[in-house]
């Protein structure tokens, strides 16, 4: 391809893209697949397992040693301070290196065809431990929520990063022809501390950026019709401004006008599939059922979790769920146990349901937080009534990953007997996403974006794809 | 062996074996010449030595080599054991192993090396010595700038200023024709957008169009330059770059409730032109200036828009480090159009900005610290002066009545042991981190005995004493002292209690800081000690020990500075044309895109220096130039040619800004409050958007009146949770200086603009403001409500679209009456029937979301 021919295709895509990053269009994907490209994307590096992503983001970071990596060997321990010799160099957020340890009080028993031990807090997802691929290695180089939020979702401490859901659709686009290609839905006492910073487009244009699916009111923000605008009057408006748009674009012969023309079209067409996607009237009951999505329950991240796979069904490329707040700093057993009820039956049902409508191959689900807890305890409360709790605990922590591309039912890396730093098969935030890319058929040291006159990545200088998670 | 002993063994081997090969036979005298320098030319050269210095270490000159890198000496003479290039040949470094690439060093070369250094590390002089290279501009934006002559363009007629000359000449160069001046009503409209962010009245558009002097337009622009709404329009792009926020950024984001003060002196000194020098050292050391003014220590607010983390745990020294570095990093993007940023954990790239350099810079800022200094508004003192007594009584009262004073000294005493021996009592432990992040400054003072505090102060940490006992105390205690209930009083009380207002401002530490180098841009791993100095690629920094700010400022604005006036004018021509002479305004580096016209884009530097860095010269130049008035049209034949425009054979049509989408439509609804300035408004927000942000729920409490109807740049702007319609509409978040704006279409904008409340409000007003004109057909009052919004009159085919419009609203409406009471519930709109204005709310809507109100043409 010569540099005009170049320059005049990039121009033309840029045009178009402008438009249909966020949303597909059919022009886009004409000019694409012209180019032999997937939809909006760039050029696959290699075959993908999977096509979309599930990110069931836990904020707060969700206490290991309680959940997942079992450490019967603490009860020794409790009450005394750590040896010296671990603790040496040790920096943490709010509790000093030599805080008393305090073993758990979970049982744990091993599940699924790996014998995965999984927390007796989280039965349902025992029932999928064949699916899951456990990883008990994570660290991180953050023991802050805002920039460990945005370590894990960006790839960065610093601000200004894109996240990992704008990134995948740059790389990969949006296959969704009515709905934005990275959704993120919000539930849980409080709001993830990097805020919009953990869906953020960053650098990349803003049309890849998180569109909040909300809760309350309108789905997608300002998506229901003033009050006094029905349907009949929104359509006319729509006709005559893309009539008086198209005698401007005659006019001045500007092609950013078609744009503007379709992502009007696009907006009407989300009106009316936004709200057909959030109705779930239409799911039977034993779908309602397996979520624990009840009239009478009220269990926000059940519906959140149906919804991802609605969405997913729906070709939204990057789905990503915010539960928490997972930030035990005190009354640790309480909480981690309200949070476990919310979130154990709806994670394990959407697994449940990926597998039987036969998605979850092609589907990357990722459950895990910013930072695990530390083994020494922390007692917040001057009140000795209220529960002791755990410190961020940023050098080991876990996490897991199924469907698309990875291997279940098995258990990577090892902490040592406090689950206090990694001994085995070290995974870093930067591997994590590493290997999330190759699930998608993305080389990460290849998703580059030229930014302040430098390539930019998500694995920023770092990654290498971990093989033993892979199927 | 255990593993321990193992490790032992690893540890004290080399020294062990150094010391027993000393001992057991002294080694025969190295040659550098023919042992030493081969080697290190062989292994060594490729990373460390003439300007290749990686780790800021070079190894072909003895001065050099002997002072080391980046993390310090490496080379001990007559010490090999204590000589860390030693560790970093061996192995028994806990850094990669030395040389990076190709296979390790012998033993035999190794304890060559050994030897050498034991004997004093001889460097004969006639060895290679290189003195310092000053790194040699070769880049074009690195050499300052000459004024070119004018080239000389066939077509005379079309010129109306040098740039046109210089525009031409290229044209003419590629066989291209200019295109020709744009109608009236549209060059009346891009000037006052570009130059106002407003768009022009009716009447003003229809007397610059029936204008018969031969100057009508030069008119129009003088009239605009003094507007005061020229310093809001140019102030917005100046808050871009300097990351201006009212919130602190991260988990907390707590409010900044003084910052406006900042953007305010920004507008004030647009407005009255000072010139750009000027302007660059009041922000960057106004509080250094001979008996430095309110407004000049004010001006050092620039630099108060880093972001602040007071999350819990934070270590406040690893934060205070990241402001530094932003700081300097800031100044490279904003002045010098370079990413020195990136030269933070290694040498520069592609720039020749090595590391030392990045954290000479920082030096600068190392030492300031941050000041919160009063700042009363006009009036303000005087009404505090009056009732302070009062509110100092009834404090006291207070304070008397709950016993408050009893505990404190003692909380006080904890406060201090926790910091002095943490991990005694965890509670004092986690209140004292606390206090230092939630009050600025408080630790330092609460060292000091109450006694010698100021009122103030112990005022501050009687308040913190009260507010976060619970922190300490048992519940019991809690409900016996009541603090919760006095702490409400005292809320109650401060209300009509105010301090005096602050403003954030930058002064320098009485003793300074010492600079060092932060080996892989680690806060916790400092290197060598470095004084603050300018780049050496660019223009020489007089030398001086005590250099401050104040020098780093005149670098920046001096003459002979290669950058900060191309940077300058270059951003101003950006918002002028849509893109800059160098597209990429944020780095004019080596990896820069070439400017498409480089001897207009040094020309217009040299005029804007010369000029006295006026900036309203260089903006009235531009807007004046025959380039500037050109229609916007696509031409057709040049698509394939300049698909980007670059060749400026027309103007570009711009969609507007997040801020100026706002201003145009409140303002063709009649609602546009253009007070100027003032603290920062809360127009409504869509419910919900704040729960997205932690603890920001209570920040958004809605503005009322007019200051709900104020001008995009006065939105108050959380770094966490941004209104949605500025985030919708490329608004950049605030986080790192914004040079260039992203200009993007999405469906999420068309819902913004068709189903916000707030612009169906305006479409509403809009809609009343048309039935009130003095139109009364309905192509009569079509034609002002596109003069109104498009500042122009519709055209036939138009007009007939609307008015089929218009008849289609009228009868959807009809059918169903509720719709009319919905769209207005009011039965009566000031004598004017619901049922005739609910058809105008859709003409308005219509008119309001069509792509040319958003776009500047």
């Amino acid at each position: 391809m010569d540099q005009r021919h170049f320059r005049e295709l990039h121009s033309r895509r840029r045009f178009l893209e402008r438009c249909a990053a966020g949303l597909g269009t059919i022009a886009l994907s004409q000019l694409m697949a012209a180019e032999g490209r997937g939809p909006g994307g760039l050029p696959p590096h290699f075959a993908a397992k999977a096509k979309n992503v599930i990110f069931l983001f836990m904020d707060g970071g969700p206490s290991h040693i309680d959940l997942y990596d079992p450490k019967p060997a603490m009860k020794k321990y409790e009450g005394r301070a750590l040896p010296e010799s671990m603790t040496k160099n040790l920096r943490l957020a709010f509790i000093k290196p030599t805080a008393k340890v305090v073993a758990s009080s979970r049982t744990f028993t091993p599940h699924g065809h790996g014998g995965i031990p999984l927390s007796d807090w989280m039965p349902h997802l025992a029932s999928r431990a064949g699916d899951i691929c456990l990883i008990r290695s994570m660290f991180t180089d953050q023991f802050n929520h805002h920039p460990g939020q945005l370590m894990l979702n960006c790839g960065s401490p610093l601000v200004g990063r894109p996240s990992m859901g704008a990134w995948v659709n740059y790389g990969l686009g949006n296959e969704s022809r009515n709905l934005p290609g990275f959704v993120v839905m919000r539930s849980g006492s409080n709001a993830p501390g990097a805020g919009t910073g953990n869906w953020t487009s960053g650098f990349l244009p803003s049309s890849y950026q998180g569109v909040p699916l909300r809760g309350a009111g309108d789905a997608v923000l300002y998506l229901s019709n003033p009050r006094g605008v029905n349907g009949e009057l929104q359509r006319a408006t729509l006709d005559g401004l893309s009539d008086l748009n198209r005698m401007s674009q005659a006019e001045t012969g500007d092609v950013e006008i078609a744009s503007r023309i379709a992502s009007y079209e696009l907006a009407f067409q989300m009106q009316q599939s936004a709200p057909e996607l959030m109705d779930l009237s239409k799911e039977p009951a034993h779908i309602l059922e397996l979520y624990g999505v009840d009239a009478g329950r009220k269990n926000p991240y059940a519906r959140n979790c149906l919804l991802a796979r609605r969405l997913v069904e729906r070709g939204v490329r990057f789905v990503q769920l915010m539960h928490g707040n997972w930030d035990h700093h005190d009354d640790l057993d309480r909480k981690l146990k309200t949070l476990c009820d919310q979130t154990d039956r709806p994670v394990a049902a959407l697994l449940t349901d990926l597998k039987q409508r036969g998605l979850l191959d092609s589907t990357l689900v990722i459950w895990g937080g910013e930072f695990g807890r530390t083994p020494m305890v922390q007692a917040d409360s001057p009140d000795k009534s209220v529960g002791v709790g755990r410190d961020h605990h940023p050098f080991a922590f876990s996490l897991w990953m199924a469907g698309g591309g990875i291997k279940g039912g098995q258990v990577i890396g090892a902490t040592d007997d406090f689950g206090l730093q990694v001994t085995a098969d070290r995974i870093h935030v930067h591997d994590l996403h590493a290997t999330i890319l190759h699930c998608l058929g993305m080389n990460h040291a290849a998703l580059t974006y030229r930014h302040m006159g430098r390539d930019f990545r998500l694995t920023d200088v770092a990654g290498n794809v971990v093989r033993k998670l892979l199927a | 062996m255990s593993l321990d002993l193992i490790r032992i063994a690893r540890w004290i081997w080399p020294a062990i074996a150094a010391a027993c090969h000393c001992w057991a036979s002294p080694p025969a005298a190295v040659d550098f010449r023919k042992q030493i320098e081969p080697l290190f030319k062989q292994r060594c050269y490729a990373c460390h030595a003439g300007t290749k210095q990686l780790g800021g270490l070079r190894l072909d000159s003895r001065e050099a080599a002997l002072a080391g890198g980046y993390s310090g000496a490496v080379i001990k003479p007559g010490n090999a054991a204590a000589s860390r290039l030693i560790a970093l040949i061996d192995g028994t470094a806990k850094e990669k192993a030395m040389p990076m690439a190709g296979p390790r060093l012998t033993a035999e070369q190794v304890a060559l090396v050994r030897d050498w250094i034991g004997q004093g590390a001889q460097w004969p002089a006639s060895a290679a010595t290189v003195s310092a290279v000053k790194p040699k501009a070769t880049h074009w934006a690195f050499i300052a700038p000459v004024r070119p002559p004018v080239p000389p363009a066939r077509d005379r007629r079309w010129a109306r200023n040098p740039i046109d000359s210089f525009v031409l000449s290229k044209l003419e160069a590629e066989g291209i024709a200019p295109s020709p001046e744009v109608e009236r009503s549209t060059l009346i409209r891009r000037a006052s957008l570009d130059l106002t962010g407003l768009p022009p009245s009716p009447e003003e558009v229809a007397s610059f169009v029936k204008d018969p002097r031969p100057d009508a337009y030069e008119h129009v622009v003088d009239r605009l330059l003094r507007s005061e709404h020229y310093g809001e329009k140019w102030a917005r792009h100046w808050l871009d770059l300097a990351r201006y926020a009212d919130s602190d950024g991260f988990e907390k984001d707590n409010l900044r409730p003084d910052a406006w003060k900042w953007r305010d002196w920004v507008i004030r000194a647009i407005n009255n032109g000072m010139p750009f020098d000027r302007f660059t050292i009041e922000q960057m050391a106004g509080d250094l200036l001979p008996n430095a003014t309110l407004a000049q220590k004010l001006a050092t607010g620039f630099h108060r828009n880093t972001l602040t983390n007071r999350e819990g745990g934070v270590n406040r020294e690893e934060f205070r480090v990241e402001q530094v570095i932003d700081r300097a990093s800031t100044v490279g993007t904003v002045w010098l159009g370079l990413t020195v940023g990136c030269a933070r954990c290694h040498d520069h790239k592609y720039d020749p900005i090595s590391q030392r350099e990045f954290y000479q810079l920082t030096a600068f800022f190392n030492s300031a610290g941050e000041a919160n200094i009063e700042a009363p508004l006009p009036g303000e003192l005087a009404a505090y002066l009056q009732r302070q007594p009062d509110c100092e009584a009834k404090r006291g009262a207070l304070l008397a009545e709950y016993n408050a004073a009893g505990l404190q000294p003692d909380w006080e005493r904890k406060m201090l042991l926790a910091a002095g021996q943490p991990g005694v009592d965890t509670l004092y432990d986690v209140s004292w981190d606390i206090f230092g992040l939630y009050v600025d400054g408080g630790q330092e003072q609460m060292r000091i005995p109450a006694a010698q505090r100021s009122a103030k102060w112990n005022a501050k940490i009687t308040d913190f004493f009260i507010g976060n006992y619970s922190r300490v105390a048992t519940k019991q205690e809690l409900e016996k002292l009541k603090f919760k209930e006095l702490n409400e009083k005292l809320r109650q009380l401060k209300a009509g209690c105010q301090d005096l207002s602050e403003a954030q401002t930058l002064a320098e530490r009485p003793e300074p800081r010492k600079s060092h180098i932060l080996v892989r841009g680690d806060f916790r791993q400092p290197g060598i000690e470095v004084q603050p100095a300018g780049l050496a690629v660019l223009n020489p920094m007089p030398a001086d020990p005590r250099a401050s700010r104040l020098t780093l400022a005149k670098w920046l604005v001096s003459r002979d500075n290669p950058l900060t006036a191309r940077v300058t004018v270059n951003r101003a021509w950006q918002e002028f044309f849509g893109r800059g002479l160098v597209a990429t305004s944020e780095d004019f580096g080596v990896r820069a895109e070439p400017p498409t016209h480089p001897e207009l884009l040094d020309w217009l530097a040299a005029e804007f220096m010369q000029g006295g860095w006026e900036m309203k010269k260089v903006h009235r130049l531009i807007v004046t130039s025959a380039t500037y008035r050109q229609s916007s049209k696509a031409r057709p034949e040049l698509t394939a040619r300049d698909p980007g425009n670059s060749l400026l054979a027309r103007q570009s049509r711009l969609r507007l800004s997040a801020e100026l989408i706002r201003d145009a439509t409140l303002s063709a609804a009649g609602l546009l409050n253009v007070e100027i300035g003032g603290p920062s408004a809360r127009p409504a927000m869509p419910a919900g958007v704040l729960d997205l942000a932690y603890g920001s729920g209570s920040k958004w409490k809605e503005s009322t009146g007019a200051e709900r109807y104020r001008r995009g740049l006065y939105t108050l702007f959380l770094r966490t949770s941004p209104h949605p319609q500025m985030t919708n509409f490329d608004a950049p978040d605030s986080m790192v200086a914004c040079s260039r704006r992203e200009r993007s279409t999405t469906p999420l904008q068309a819902l913004n603009l068709l189903n916000d409340s707030s612009f169906f409000e305006a479409a509403q007003l809009l809609a009343v403001r048309i039935l009130r004109s003095e139109s009364r057909s309905v192509e009569d009052r079509l034609r002002f409500a596109f003069r109104v919004s498009l500042a122009r009159e519709p055209r036939a085919e138009e007009l007939d679209r609307l008015v089929r419009f218009h008849r289609q609203q009228v009868e959807i409406l009809e059918k169903d009456p509720s719709l009319v009471e919905s769209i207005f519930p009011a039965r009566d709109l000031d004598g004017i029937a619901p049922t005739e204005a609910a058809p105008w709310v859709g003409i308005g809507r219509l008119l309001l979301n069509l792509d040319e109100f958003i776009t500047r043409g």
